[in-house]
């Protein structure tokens, strides 16, 4: 919906805005959102105020009071960000973070209705300045939405570079512990890093932990069977370890049968028929 | 008796019927021997519902028995369907590179299995379980 005003009433509300600056940063510090969380001094929440105000006084003179995209408003992105991202980090939800904006309303309307209530147009001002302040409520939740998207942006990132790991646990010994949900796209990237890990370190034994796979049905089951008869072809023996009770009963019942493949319990147990296969004993250290 | 849908659409939708089966059968004090078979004949059943029937829904009712609670799954896609549904639920038998287990490996890791289907029709698979083995 394009809203358009007379360019007299964007430039009487953009300097009523300035002219009360010093009244409406009193009112709007006590109403919150700019001074809450304590830690924040008052001096810098004031200076946030004053230039919150100028934005939206610069986006009312250019006629844009209800575009959160207005070059008024994103001059101070910036710093909606900062502010939201501090309530964010406080446990508060964007929708809580527009309701507390809400706030800041009241008092500026109030202000307006006090000193120019009784003229003649002071209606289709008000909705003016009514507009202004809900364009920054949305300009603010736009900015906490992105920084939303960012974070899940930045955190898939991150789960794709610690999926799997290639472990040296001893010489000629490799472990691939793996995590979570095993997809296609995933178990082939295990494939390959466990394979290529085996090239490197000359592995005679690798081991596939599976301690951290909450649940094996048929196809994680191949998956694992392919990477093993892989390893195998490469000459190393592939151990499979952290077998759980209940994925034993339910492999069983299954019908998953993992053929010449090894299993362990544990981790260490199978370290220890690692050792074992390579000829390595553990032994006791003697005390003087 | 409560119910809840859920659509089967993308490989991610798999995880999600995992995460739906499993956190109904923790309410309902499914043990975990019981939770893992539950959890794992549902992703059997779901990838069959995606890479066979082209996508589908799970719908999951939970309801008490006695003094456990029973959790019953429907899954349904309107793919292919299946027409020989003994050869489907023979150990090895696969249509794909699969290793041929899901259908029938589900079937033993429940208490109830019941699978309709024809050519052209879909395929519509009903398993239930419950918690303490109260009721076989």
């Amino acid at each position: 919906m394009a809203m358009t005003f007379d360019q007299n009433a964007n430039d009487d509300v953009a300097d009523f805005l300035l002219e009360h600056e010093e009244r409406i940063t009193e009112d709007w510090l006590r109403v919150g959102f700019f001074a809450q969380h304590g830690s924040q001094d008052v001096e810098q929440a004031r200076a946030d105020c004053r230039a919150v105000l100028a934005a939206i006084a610069d986006a009312a003179r250019s006629g844009r009071a209800h575009d959160p995209a207005a070059p008024g408003f994103l001059q101070v992105r910036a710093l909606l960000g900062d502010l939201v991202a501090m309530r964010t980090r406080h446990g508060e939800s964007p929708s809580q973070t527009a309701l507390e904006l809400s706030r800041l309303k009241q008092p500026v309307l109030d202000l307006w209705t006090r000193h120019r209530g009784n003229e003649a147009n002071h209606v289709a001002h008000t909705v003016l300045l009514s507009t202004a302040l809900d364009t920054l409520r949305l300009a603010v939740v736009e900015t906490a939405l992105s920084a939303g998207a960012d974070i899940i942006a930045y955190q898939q990132q991150q789960l794709m570079e610690l999926s799997t790991p290639v472990i040296k646990l001893w010489d000629n010994v490799l472990a691939v512990p793996l995590i979570g949900t095993l997809d296609s796209a995933r178990s082939q990237v295990a494939m390959e890093s466990l394979l290529q890990a085996i090239v490197d370190h000359q592995a005679a034994v690798a081991i596939l932990d599976i301690t951290g796979v909450p649940t094996i049905d048929t196809m994680v089951a191949q998956h694992l069977l392919k990477t093993a008869m892989a390893a195998r072809l490469m000459g190393a023996e592939c151990v499979i370890s952290g077998i759980r009770p209940q994925i034993a009963q339910t492999m069983v019942q299954l019908g998953i049968e993992l053929g010449e493949v090894n299993t362990r319990g544990t981790l260490a147990d199978a370290l220890a028929y690692a050792l074992r296969r390579i000829g390595l004993s553990v032994n006791r250290a003697e005390t003087a | 008796m409560e119910a809840r849908v859920v659509t089967i659409a993308t490989e991610l939708d798999i995880v999600r019927v995992r995460q739906a089966v499993r956190d109904v059968a923790v309410r309902g004090r499914f043990s975990l021997v019981e939770q893992t078979k539950l959890v794992t004949a549902a992703s059997e059943l779901a990838r069959n519902a995606l890479v066979h029937g082209g996508g589908g829904e799970v719908t999951v009712q939970v309801e008490p028995v006695g003094t456990g609670t029973r959790v019953r799954l429907v899954f349904v896609d309107h793919g292919p369907g299946i027409a020989d549904l003994d050869q489907a639920l023979t150990d090895g038998f696969t249509t794909g590179s699969g290793l041929g287990l899901g259908l029938g490996g589900a079937r033993r890791l429940v208490d109830e299995f019941h699978i309709e289907s024809a050519p052209g029709r879909g395929t519509t698979v009903t398993i239930s379980s419950t918690s303490g083995g109260a009721v076989r």
